[in-house]
C-alpha cells in the first residue's frame, strides 16, 4: 500500500449474468480527500460500493486497508462496518417507525441491554454539533426527508469511520441543506476521514472533491486531480466521446407551429387536491412545454398529481380540449390522453418484480381492459420497439426491471407513457439520480415530442435544464402558484427574484 | 435462441438454471418423498382395481388417496395464490368457510326435514347457492382487507373464528344426511369411472383458472398490486378492488372444495370438517416457491404443491403416525420444504452445483 492512503482497490472484478459490472478497475482513497467517483448509469459506480461495502462479493481482485498488511476480506455489510467503512446511501436506508435514536444506534455495539436515556442523550449531543434540525426521541418519519438523510450520514459519522462513502447523499436536499453537508464533509476531511463521494451534480464535484475517478461500462477511464479536468472534459471522459456543449440543444428548441398551435389542450380552475395545495389555475396549449418551479417542497409535484387524480382532488374544475371532465382516479385521466411519470421512480414508477417488457405495457394494457391482454407476440412488439427507440440497456425484456440501472428505469417509465400515445405528458423529476448522457436524451425527447404536437409539462430541481426545455414557467412557493415566467423572462435571476418573492416583501 | 444455445453448451449453467426455477422446488420434494416410500416399502405404489358397495369399478391405492384429498387442496391453493399475490397476506378462514358453504348445500337438499328420503333441490342449485354464499363471505374478508386496510390473516381471523358457529346455525345445529347414493358421487366415484370424482373437479377448476389467466389481465393486475401498489395506482389499477376480488375468487374455490367434502360424508360434522386445511392450503402456495408476502406468483407450482403437502400427509398416516402427532411430524418435513424453496437456500444449492461443476472441470 501507498503511503497515505486508507483504501486502495486493485483489479476488482464483478461478474452478473451476461454482464461484466466491473472489469478491472482500481480504486485510491488517501487520507483526508474528498473523492468523486462519476460516471453514467451503469458504468459500474454503484457496483463498486457494493463491492466494497460487502452488499456483492467481487469475483476478482483485493481490497488494501490502511492498518491491514494483508487483503481484506469483506462479505457483510457489518464486515465493512466492522472495518470503518460506513455508507450512506441515495435512498434512505432507515427505519421511518423508530425513533431518531434508533435509528443512529440500532445493530450497533453488542448485547441487548441498552441505555435509552444515554443513548438519547448522546444522539441529541451529535445531532447539536452537526446542526442537524431533529430530536433524538421524535420519531424518524415525522422528519422531512433532508432532516431523515442527515440522520443517515450522523449515524455513519458516529461509527468512527475511516471510510464514509455519501451515494447521492444531496439528491434530496436544498441547496441550503448541500452547504450544511459540505460544510460537514470539509470537518470529516480535516479529520483525516477518506470520503467517497457519488452524485450527479457536476457543480457540487467541482466545489468540494479533491479528486475523480471515473468509471465507463464497467472499466475505470482514469483518476484525475480536480483542478486538471474542466467540467467539459469530465463530461467527455464519461460519455467516452467528444461532446458539444450541452447547452447546445437550447436553440434546437422551435415552437411547434402547426395549425392548431395556440388550442388549449388542458385547463385547470381552483384546482385543490388533499395534499395541501392552494387551489390554483393552470392550462397548456397544444405542442407547449411548460414548467412548475420552485424550492423542494414547495407543491410542484402537488400540482400535477392533482391534474392527473393522482391525489384526492377536493374542488375545480378541468376541462380537456375544451370539454369539461371530471378526473378522480389515475385511470379517468390516462382516459383523456393524459400521462404522468411519477417523481419518485422506485415507490411509484416501477414494478420492481415484474419484467421490463410487463412495466413497459403496463398503463397501455389497463386502458385496454381487463379482459383484452394483449398477446406475447404482441407484448414482445411493443417491448423490443421502446428498447430500442429510447435505448434501454437491458439484457433483455423478460430482465426484472429492479435489475436495470436508474437511468434505464427511468427510461422503461417513459416507454410504459409513450406507448399509451398520450396528448399531454406529465414528466416530474425525469432525470433525477440519472446520469448527465440520459439527461440530454431526455431533453432533447421532450423537444422532440413537443415538436411534433404534444403537450409537455416538465418538473426538475434543475433550472438551467428548465430553461432550455421550457417555454413558460410557473413558479411556486409555499404550495402557491406565485407566478409565471414566459419568453424573455426565462433567466435564472427572474426565477430566483420571483421564487423569493421581492416584491412582495 | 442464445439461451438454449448457452444451456446446449453448458451443462453447468443448465443445471443453475433448473435448479432456479420456481417449479423446481415441488418437484424435487415430491420425487424425494416418492423415493423414500419407494425405498422403505414399495407396496405404497400399489394401486388395485376392485368393487365398491354398489359394485362400480374404483382404483384403489395411497397413490389414489393423494390424488382424491391432494385435489380438494389443489382447488383452495388456486385462491389461495390470488389472495396471497394480490395482498400479501393469507386467508386463514378457509377450514370454517368450507363449513359454512357444505352447510348451506345441505341445507337446501333437505329443506326443511334434515333426514330428507329424497333431495328436495337439484345438487346444482345447492351448489349455485353455496358459491353465492361463499363469495360473500370472501366480499366480507375482502372489504376488510382491501377497503379498511386490515391486515389478512387478522381479518380473517374473524370468520376462522365464528364461522363454524354459523354453519351449525344455518343447520340449526342438527345433523342432516343425505341418503341419496348420487349425492356421493362429487366426493366419491362416478359410477364406471375409477378415478376419484374430485381429481376431475379440480381439472376443470385448473383449466379454467388457466384460461383466466390467459385471456384476462388478472395474472398481471394482482401481481402488478402485490409487487408495487402505489405504482399500480397510477397507471390507472385500482389496488383495493384487485384485493377484493382475489378474496372473492377465493370464496368460489372453497364452494367447490365444500361441495367435494359434504359429498364425501353426505353429512357434516361443524367442528371437524376441513379442519386445519387452510394450513396446507397455505403451505401449498409457499411449497411452491411464492413468496407469502406477495407479488409475483406461479400457479402451477401452487398446484403441484398441493399435491406434494397430500403426499406427505398420506405418507405419515402411511406409517401409522398418531393422527394427534402428525401435525408436528408434518412440520417437520414442512420447514425443511419451506426453508429450501426460499431464494437464499437456492442460492446455496446453486453455488454449491456451480463448485461441483468447476472441481470437476479441475479435474478433467
Amino acid at each position: 500500500m501507498n503511503e497515505g492512503s486508507v483504501l486502495e482497490m486493485r483489479g476488482i472484478e464483478k461478474r452478473f449474468p451476461g454482464v461484466v459490472a466491473l472489469n478491472n478497475v482500481d480504486f485510491t482513497l488517501r487520507e483526508g480527500e474528498i473523492h468523486a467517483l462519476m460516471g453514467e448509469n451503469g458504468a459500474g459506480k454503484s457496483t463498486l460500493i457494493k463491492v466494497l461495502t460487502g452488499v456483492y462479493h467481487k469475483d476478482e481482485g483485493e481490497i488494501y486497508l490502511k492498518g491491514h498488511d494483508i487483503p481484506v476480506a469483506i462479505y457483510s455489510p457489518q464486515d465493512a462496518q466492522h472495518f470503518g467503512i460506513s455508507t450512506v446511501y441515495q435512498e434512505i436506508t432507515l427505519c421511518p417507525n423508530l425513533s431518531v435514536a434508533e435509528n443512529m444506534f440500532i445493530g450497533r455495539g453488542k448485547g441487548l441491554r441498552r441505555d435509552w436515556k444515554k443513548m438519547n442523550a448522546k444522539a441529541d449531543k451529535i445531532l447539536q454539533s452537526l446542526g442537524i434540525p431533529a430530536q433524538a426521541t421524535q420519531e424518524l418519519s415525522s422528519c422531512s426527508l433532508a432532516v431523515q438523510q442527515m440522520v443517515a450520514i450522523a449515524r455513519a459519522v458516529d461509527m468512527d469511520c475511516k471510510v464514509l462513502i455519501l451515494d447521492e447523499p444531496t439528491s434530496s436536499l436544498d441547496d441550503q441543506e448541500v452547504q450544511k453537508l459540505f460544510g460537514l464533509m470539509r470537518d470529516l476531511k480535516a479529520k483525516g476521514v477518506g470520503i467517497i463521494f457519488v452524485t450527479h451534480f457536476l457543480d457540487q464535484v467541482y466545489e468540494v472533491c479533491d479528486k475523480i475517478t471515473v468509471l465507463r461500462d464497467g472499466q475505470l477511464v482514469g483518476e484525475y486531480v480536480i483542478e486538471d479536468l474542466p467540467r467539459v472534459k469530465l463530461v467527455s471522459k464519461m460519455l467516452g466521446k467528444e461532446m458539444d456543449d450541452m447547452s447546445d440543444i437550447k436553440n434546437e428548441s422551435t415552437a411547434y407551429s402547426g395549425k392548431d398551435a395556440g388550442t388549449r389542450v388542458l385547463e385547470a380552475t381552483s384546482l385543490e387536491s388533499n395534499a395541501g395545495i392552494k387551489p390554483f389555475d393552470f392550462y397548456i396549449n397544444k405542442g407547449e412545454v411548460n414548467g412548475f418551479t420552485g424550492l423542494l417542497g414547495s407543491g410542484r409535484s402537488e400540482c400535477v398529481r392533482a391534474i392527473f387524480g393522482a391525489d384526492r382532488v377536493l374542488g375545480g374544475s378541468v376541462s380537456v380540449n375544451g370539454k369539461p371532465v371530471k378526473i378522480r382516479k389515475p385511470i379517468d385521466a390516462m382516459k383523456q390522453g393524459i400521462a404522468y411519470l411519477p417523481e419518485d421512480r422506485k415507490i411509484d414508477g416501477i414494478v420492481g418484480d415484474l419484467s421490463v417488457r410487463e412495466n413497459i405495457i403496463l398503463a397501455l394494457q389497463v386502458m385496454k381492459g381487463f379482459f383484452k391482454p394483449f398477446t406475447k407476440a404482441q407484448a414482445n412488439a411493443f417491448a423490443d420497439e421502446y428498447i430500442k427507440a429510447l435505448n434501454i440497456k437491458t439484457a433483455s425484456a423478460d430482465t426484472p426491471i429492479k435489475s436495470l440501472s436508474g437511468g434505464n428505469q427511468q427510461k422503461v417509465i417513459l416507454a410504459r407513457w409513450l406507448l399509451t400515445h398520450p396528448d399531454y405528458l406529465i414528466l416530474d423529476e425525469p432525470t433525477r439520480g440519472i446520469d448527465v448522457g440520459t439527461k440530454v436524451d431526455i431533453q432533447k425527447l421532450v423537444l422532440k415530442l413537443a415538436s411534433e404536437g404534444m403537450s409537455i409539462t416538465f418538473i426538475s430541481s434543475e433550472t438551467d435544464e428548465m430553461l432550455r426545455t421550457c417555454s413558460r414557467l410557473i413558479v411556486m412557493r409555499d404550495r402557491r402558484v406565485v407566478g409565471e415566467l414566459r419568453g424573455d423572462e426565462l433567466t435564472q435571476n427572474n426565477i430566483m427574484s420571483t421564487i423569493a418573492g421581492g416584491e412582495e416583501l | 435462441m442464445s439461451q438454449a444455445k448457452q444451456t446446449a453448451n453448458k451443462g453447468s449453467f443448465s443445471l443453475s438454471k433448473i435448479v432456479r426455477n420456481q417449479i423446481f422446488i415441488p418437484i424435487a420434494a415430491l420425487l424425494l418423498l416418492a423415493l423414500f416410500n419407494l425405498i422403505i416399502d414399495p407396496t405404497f405404489f400399489k394401486v388395485t382395481l376392485g368393487y365398491n358397495s354398489a359394485g362400480d369399478p374404483v382404483l384403489s391405492g395411497y397413490l389414489m388417496t393423494i390424488l382424491d384429498y391432494g385435489s380438494e387442496l389443489a382447488i383452495l391453493a388456486l385462491g389461495m395464490t390470488l389472495v396471497t399475490a394480490a395482498s400479501g397476506g393469507q386467508d386463514i378462514s378457509v377450514g370454517a368457510a368450507i363449513a359454512i358453504a357444505g352447510s348451506v348445500i345441505l341445507r337446501v337438499l333437505c329443506g326443511t326435514n334434515s333426514r330428507p328420503e329424497e333431495m328436495q333441490a337439484p345438487v346444482i342449485v345447492a351448489f349455485l347457492i353455496a358459491c353465492v354464499v361463499s363469495m360473500l363471505f370472501g366480499a366480507f374478508n375482502g372489504a376488510l382487507v382491501a377497503f379498511f386496510k386490515i391486515q389478512p390473516m387478522v381479518a380473517t381471523l374473524i370468520l376462522f373464528t365464528a364461522g363454524r358457529s354459523i354453519a351449525a346455525w344455518i343447520n340449526n345445529n342438527e345433523l342432516p344426511i343425505i341418503s341419496d347414493p348420487s349425492f356421493a358421487v362429487y366426493g366419491g366415484f362416478i359410477p364406471g369411472v375409477p378415478i376419484p370424482t374430485p381429481f376431475f373437479i379440480a381439472m376443470i377448476c385448473v383449466l379454467v383458472t388457466a384460461l383466466a389467466l390467459k385471456f384476462t389481465n388478472l395474472g398481471l393486475y394482482t401481481q402488478a398490486v402485490g409487487i408495487n401498489e402505489s405504482s399500480s395506482k397510477l397507471n390507472g389499477l385500482n389496488p383495493a378492488f384487485i384485493k377484493f376480488l382475489s378474496f372473492v375468487l377465493l370464496g368460489l374455490c372453497v364452494a367447490v372444495a365444500g361441495l367435494i367434502k359434504v359429498s364425501r360424508l353426505s353429512s357434516i360434522n361443524y367442528s371437524v370438517i376441513a379442519k386445519d386445511i387452510e394450513m396446507d392450503a397455505i403451505l401449498a402456495v409457499a411449497l411452491g416457491g411464492n413468496s407469502l408476502s406477495g407479488g409475483k406468483f406461479n400457479m402451477t407450482a401452487s398446484i403441484l404443491g398441493a399435491y406434494v403437502i397430500q403426499f406427505l400427509t398420506t405418507t405419515l398416516y402411511k406409517f401409522n403416525v398418531q393422527s394427534d402427532a402428525l401435525p408436528a411430524y408434518k412440520a417437520v418435513v414442512v420447514i425443511i420444504l419451506v426453508v429450501m424453496s426460499t431464494p437464499k437456500a437456492r442460492e446455496i444449492l446453486q453455488s454449491i452445483g456451480q463448485k461441483l461443476k468447476r472441481t470437476e472441470r479441475t479435474v478433467a
